[in-house]
């Protein structure tokens, strides 16, 4: 294992910029080093006006995603000696398809407001009183939407998917998985409620099972599986209709 | 009717603390030529023109059974051209690879459970191979005995 390596990170200050350049930093190689303790030595011993988000350290809070070498990553869980042995440089970049506001970091509004939009949270038509006790679900009913509730809104996922890029109204996998893992959910009356939003041709339609974003998910949500899996539930409510044309199908 | 205000456009947006000027970047044409993940799914999208091929040409022959001996074989003599046989090639190669990547996707769009829980992807993928191996030895058998 090489004792330096050298990180190749894009830098973008919207004062005095048009577009991003890349400047290079030689950082020691610790075996327990990941990319974002070369950035934070980057940081506090070299340019301190380098910015990036970070937070936890430990893949849950979401932050530090960043395209490493191409490839959509938790900085916090890539490790510089992956990249170290054979002798090549890392190429750090802020993630793809984002307006990038400063250097490695991004803009995500527009993110936020598409996943408000899925309405990832729990809808319920009757709301007991509290007295009832909390809703009971068996182990059978959390399995079938825990998978999907791992999603930590990284963005990954839209940096690794090209139709996130080509059709910037495309509502995205993260926020079509968090729909769909409400939807499975054995607590939630509120499918219909979301049905405008995903059985559109912004929404699951616009999906073409590139698949990436689940191969890039860092906590193997399988956003593509659940879209699949939604347009599969939306053709049979779709027939069903014909059938029950009055009749509530979900 | 008040006078609809124009938006003005400025040449190069100023940056303010307020409204940051944002690097958008393009998305290349040949955005899928660089990864390999993405030229494999393109290839897989392109691989149902080379399905549509095969099936035009079950079409040509259904119909030149139907037009006699004689229209069978100008069929027969028309699949011989080089040029076909290529392109014949080329659509196997395709069809097989459509095939795996279809079936290999399945699972994750249709997950089967049992006994509440779900089954591995392996054995949700296994039936449809078997039932392509045993489709294809009936086949062989059928066109070789």
């Amino acid at each position: 294992m090489a004792d330096k390596i050298v990180l190749e990170i894009a830098r973008y200050s919207p004062e005095q910029d048009n577009e991003p350049h890349f400047e290079s930093y030689e950082v020691p190689v610790y075996k327990e080093w990941v990319v974002l303790d070369a950035l934070n030595h980057i940081k506090d011993t070299v340019d301190g006006s380098l910015t990036y988000r970070w937070s936890c350290r430990m893949g849950i809070c979401g932050s530090c995603g960043m395209m490493v070498n191409g490839e959509p990553k938790l900085t916090c869980a890539t490790f510089l000696s992956s990249y170290a042995d054979n002798g090549k440089k890392i190429r750090v970049e802020p993630l793809r398809y984002f307006p990038v506001v400063r250097d490695l970091v991004t803009e995500l509004s527009d993110f936020l407001v598409k996943l408000k939009k899925a309405k990832p949270w729990l809808i319920r038509k009757d709301e007991p009183p509290l007295s009832q006790g909390e809703f009971l679900q068996t182990p059978e009913q959390l399995d079938r939407y825990k998978q999907f509730s791992m999603c930590i809104n990284c963005t990954l996922c839209y940096a690794a998917c090209p139709v996130v890029g080509l059709d910037p109204i495309f509502v995205g996998p993260a926020a079509l998985a968090l729909a769909q893992r409400y939807n499975m959910d054995s607590r939630d009356q509120g499918s219909a409620e979301r049905t405008a939003v995903l059985a559109h041709p912004d929404g699951v339609w616009g999906c073409t099972f590139v698949g990436e974003c689940t191969r890039v998910c860092p906590k193997h949500v399988d956003p593509a599986g659940a879209i699949q899996q939604y347009k599969i539930a939306s053709v049979i409510d779709w027939l069903k209709s014909f059938v029950m044309p009055k009749g509530q199908t979900t | 009717m008040p006078a609809v205000k124009q938006p003005t456009m400025k040449s190069a947006p100023q940056y303010t603390e307020f409204h940051p000027r944002w690097y958008r970047p393009r998305v290349s044409v040949y955005w899928w030529m660089g990864e390999w993940h993405y030229l494999k799914f393109i290839l897989r999208e392109l691989s149902s023109v080379f399905v549509a091929v095969f099936v035009v040409e079950t079409l040509m022959l259904i119909s030149a059974l139907r037009g006699g001996p004689e229209a069978y074989a100008h069929f027969q003599q028309s699949m011989r051209n080089p040029l076909v046989v290529v392109l014949n090639l080329v659509s196997f190669f395709f069809i097989v690879f459509h095939t795996i990547t279809w079936f290999n996707l399945a699972p994750s769009a249709m997950p089967v459970r049992l006994g509440g829980r779900r089954l591995p992807d392996v054995l949700v993928a296994a039936p449809s191979y078997v039932a392509w191996l045993v489709i294809s030895v009936f086949i062989g058998w059928l066109v070789l005995r």
